[in-house]
């Protein structure tokens, strides 16, 4: 039922063209394909793709296929396999003629054909190819389209599609040259592109309202939109660097958390803490590798797997080193700070002895690549994930703290460590789970940071002095703390980055806290009580 | 419950030799660098230079000692006033260049022609005079210690917040300095030296000069810090250092006490930092970097914290296992450095210095007093 109707009205739209005296411009379309003259060649184009003659179809194709022959007197032939036919009648010629050359290529003529193509496309059966072609056709606003839009606007049944087409409409009538008479449709068109907004929008808008031959009340209406539209962008992008920020302090907050609990507990600084998310990250790729060599299958689900496994190793690595150095260094946290500081430079350089220097691939799984677009902002999975991730994280922790045991006796122990002892509490027993707790949620950041950073055995340097800053921001013995300083760092140092540079938001950053660090000098959130340092 | 001696260290004597060994030396070497070159005791540019680059680094230790030793303020970010230094006298060899550099321009350096400047930024002015080099190379670090010093001190910022954001500080600093438009030359810093006040600086005299130079300021430094450590001042630095809130309800004023040490500290890392650019020919923003102050923490510790002759010497041992270290076995260095953190602080507490009296005198079963609070006052 559709392609009657279509054929009809094509055929309409082919008497039209016979009637006006474009009939002798179709003619000579043919030979302007084979113009030294791009405009001659788009125009003749859009003039061919717009008439209802197969064989002007046969042409645009022959043209796109490089088939498409020209001879020296300006008549153009298509070639199939050996032998040549007329382009405009497709009969074989009497005499192919001498010196036949095909008709090149570029850029230009290639997307004029695209919009050709995306034309045909409208009337596809298939509303996706129709919403497809639509799109194309938006992003060109080619004026020479605007009887083929109208016509798929007036055949149109599905509803997207036609709002689709109606912007597509505008564009198109505001690429065509002012005429007086247009003055309501372009006004029409005007809005309908103001409501649209985006770039592409913008840049139609804005060339309205700079023109001199427009009329005043659409350059104003026009003027109006573009402003709106910029307040628009303007808004997403505010909206899109705080996810930016958002993303970024989750990475400090599954970064921080670890080292917080170390120093709210035993009030030591772990400087080998970053060597333990570096540790982590080696520890998915591992478990990568090793699930793609047994059971490809589960290979997407890796991540998944590696979760748990480098929290287990990173833990166990962690109450070794505690068992095993940090509890001769009790009581002197700075020469702790020193032992770990040398702790880290051995494991560092034990990584890239075993590795390599270089960077490893770590894969991103599919369901965790790409984005999706919300609005004018573009949410990359991989880093909502890492959100959700942290988000668990705190929650598990929360959970740990609060209604298990250990964690009453961290806190415990936090609070006032020897009145904790005096209650009954192995006060080293909770150092050693509290350290490999630390080395565990470190090595949780590091299979995240895994997911968006390069993994090489220099991870760690990276984020641990923004890990300090978030640690002493927050205040320690408080996760709130903790949260509050990450998600203020994170959003701060995103929010600074557009006006002053990466490079200068992040020392105004270091330079706030430092200075904020005089204020309140046990941070945020500090612990209050006796058994708390001066 | 500290592990280290609680009294300042009485013996003078031990200062003064080590200062004399260390004029000694540097003069030696430099004699010896001067002699033909056939000699056998002949010392070639490089072992000069060398020699130079330690000494400057043990005035850093000496630096990161006055203030970790006996105010017990670890400083994870005193490369950053050793660097500050450098910066200042490259300053002044940068313009001592003059029209020698690849672009020809008499005023301006090679890197801001490139950067198209158009003229020297205001920080800038006075550095073709010699005399104004040497007094931003202590000013500058100074003014930024005071500056930071009197902030953190006054707040009562201590222990191990105080050592982080001493490597915030640093850390912003390299930062900021690796940027192009700060007008210090960016990711390449100052170098390509020609001149120190109109002497070839690659002539084996100059650089023999030099040589004794860094040896006489070091021996001063020493005998300066001896001074200051010995008197009453030094003193309470300690009271400070081992029991901060009993020093203040004695009626003293700990952050004042801690201030002017602090700053005193930082104008020797810039001396330091000064005579390392003139002998080494470059200073970049890398030496900003967080490990390098805390690679001088551990040059102290090794030598022993609190001793002063003992930050000079694991200065000069510690770099010269690096140099050797890094010819021979290049993939151990960061093992040997990452084991000799651990170990020192595990084993030897007090460092070879307290290895050394431990040998020559053991001390007596020391009785100490239990202080009632075991988490108060933590050096």
């Amino acid at each position: 039922m559709r392609r009657v109707r279509t054929t009809c009205l094509l055929a309409a739209l082919w008497l039209g063209a016979m009637v006006l005296p474009g009939h002798g411009a179709r003619a000579d379309a043919f030979a302007d394909l084979a113009s030294p003259q791009l405009g001659a060649v788009t125009a003749a184009i859009s003039t061919l793709a717009a008439s209802p003659d197969p064989q002007a179809e046969a042409a645009l194709q022959a043209l796109g296929e490089r088939s498409l022959f020209a001879a020296p007197d300006g008549s153009v032939y298509i070639r199939h396999g050996e032998s040549y036919v007329e382009a405009r009648t497709g009969q074989p010629p009497a005499t192919v003629p001498e010196g036949l050359k095909p008709i090149r290529l570029n850029n230009r003529i290639r997307t004029a054909l695209a919009g050709v193509q995306a034309g045909r496309d409208l009337l596809a059966p298939q509303p996706a190819t129709r919403l497809r072609a639509a799109d194309a056709l938006y992003a060109r606003h080619d004026p020479a389209m605007l009887p083929v839009v109208e016509h798929a606007l007036a055949v149109e049944k599905d509803a997207a599609v036609r709002t689709r087409l109606t912007e597509v409409r505008a564009a198109t009538i505001l690429g065509q040259p002012p005429a007086p008479d247009a003055l309501a449709s372009r006004l029409e068109a005007v809005r309908t592109l103001g409501a649209v907004g985006g770039a592409q929008a913008r840049g139609i808008l804005a060339g309205v309202a700079g023109s001199d031959a427009e009329a005043p009340a659409l350059r104003r209406e026009a003027q109006a939109a573009v402003s709106r539209i910029d307040w628009h962008l303007r808004a997403w992008g505010v909206a899109q660097n705080a996810f930016y920020g958002l993303s970024y302090g989750s990475v400090l907050l599954l970064a921080a958390t670890g080292l917080a609990i170390t120093f709210g507990v035993m009030g030591v600084i772990n400087m080998a803490h970053g060597e333990m998310m570096m540790i982590g990250a080696y520890v998915t790729w591992m478990v990568q590798q090793a699930i793609r060599a047994t059971v490809p299958a589960l290979e997407p689900v890796a991540i998944l797997v590696a979760i748990p496994v480098a929290f287990v190793v990173c833990g166990a690595l962690g109450i070794v080193i505690e068992r095993g150095l940090i509890r001769f260094l009790y009581g002197r946290p700075l020469e702790t700070l020193l032992a770990t500081w040398g702790l880290s430079l051995i494991l560092q350089q034990a990584v890239r002895s075993i590795f390599g220097p270089t960077n490893i691939a770590v894969q991103t799984p599919g369901w965790l690549s790409g984005s999706v677009a919300v609005g004018g902002m573009d949410i990359t999975l991989n880093r909502l994930a890492i959100l959700v991730f942290a988000g668990l994280v705190l929650g598990g922790l929360m959970l740990v703290l609060r209604r298990t045991p250990l964690g009453l006796q961290m806190r415990a122990v936090t609070q006032n460590r020897r009145m904790a002892a005096l209650m009954g509490i192995r006060t080293p027993r909770v150092d050693a789970l509290a350290f490999g707790l630390g080395a565990g949620l470190a090595g949780l950041a590091g299979v995240a940071v895994s997911q968006i950073d390069n993994v090489s055995p220099n991870l760690g340097q990276s984020y641990i002095i923004d890990s300090f800053m978030v640690v002493v921001f927050g205040g320690v013995g408080n996760l709130w703390g903790t949260l509050a300083a990450a998600l203020a760092l994170g959003m701060g140092g995103k929010v600074l980055e557009p006006t002053i540079g990466a490079v200068s938001a992040k020392i105004a950053i270091l330079v706030l806290v430092i200075l904020y660090i005089q204020r309140h000098p046990r941070g945020m959130f500090p612990v209050r009580g006796r058994g708390v340092e001066s | 419950m500290n592990p280290f001696s609680t009294r300042a260290p009485r013996s003078l004597r031990g200062v003064i030799w080590m200062a004399a060994a260390v004029v000694a030396a540097a003069g030696g070497l430099a004699a010896a660098s001067l002699l033909p070159e056939g000699n056998p005791l002949h010392a070639s540019v490089f072992v000069v230079s060398l020699a130079g680059k330690y000494l400057s680094y043990a005035m850093l230790a000496l630096a990161v000692d006055l203030v970790w030793g006996f105010a017990g303020i670890l400083t994870l970010g005193h490369a950053a006033f050793f660097a500050l230094g450098g910066y200042a006298m490259g300053m002044y060899l940068m313009r001592e260049i003059g029209a020698r550099g690849v672009y020809g321009n008499a005023s301006l350096p090679d890197f801001m022609i490139f950067l198209s400047w158009k003229s020297l930024p205001w920080y800038w002015w006075g550095s073709e005079h010699f005399a104004w080099a040497a007094v931003l190379v202590v000013a500058v670090p100074g003014l930024l210690a005071s500056v930071f010093g009197w902030l953190a001190f006054r707040s009562r910022v201590s222990g191990v917040y105080l050592s982080i954001i001493t490597q915030a500080l640093t850390y912003a600093l390299m930062l900021a300095f690796f940027q192009n438009g700060l007008g210090f030359g960016g990711n390449n810093g100052l170098t390509d030296f020609k001149d120190i006040l109109g002497a070839d600086l690659h002539a084996p005299l100059t650089r023999a000069v030099l040589l004794v130079a860094t040896g006489v300021l070091l021996a001063t430094s020493l005998l300066a810090a001896r001074f200051v450590v010995g008197s009453r001042f030094g003193s309470l630095l300690v009271a400070v250092r081992d029991a901060e809130s009993r020093t203040r309800f004695l009626g003293y004023r700990p952050e004042q006490a801690k201030l002017l040490v602090w700053v005193f500290s930082a104008m020797i890392a810039g001396l330091g930092g000064a005579l390392y650019v003139t002998q080494v020919g470059i200073i970049n923003p890398g030496e900003f970097a967080p490990a390098n102050s805390i690679e001088s923490v551990i040059w102290v510790a090794v030598g022993g914290r609190g001793t002063l002759c003992g930050a000079v010497l694991g200065a000069i041992l510690v770099n010269l296992g690096k140099t050797l270290f890094t010819a021979w076995l290049p993939e151990f260095w960061l093992y040997g450095l990452g084991l000799l953190f651990i170990c020192t602080t595990l084993f030897l507490p007090n460092g070879l210095m307290g290895l050394w009296r431990h040998v020559r005198k053991p001390p007596p079963e020391e009785v100490t007093p239990e202080v009632a609070d075991t988490q108060g006052d933590e050096a």
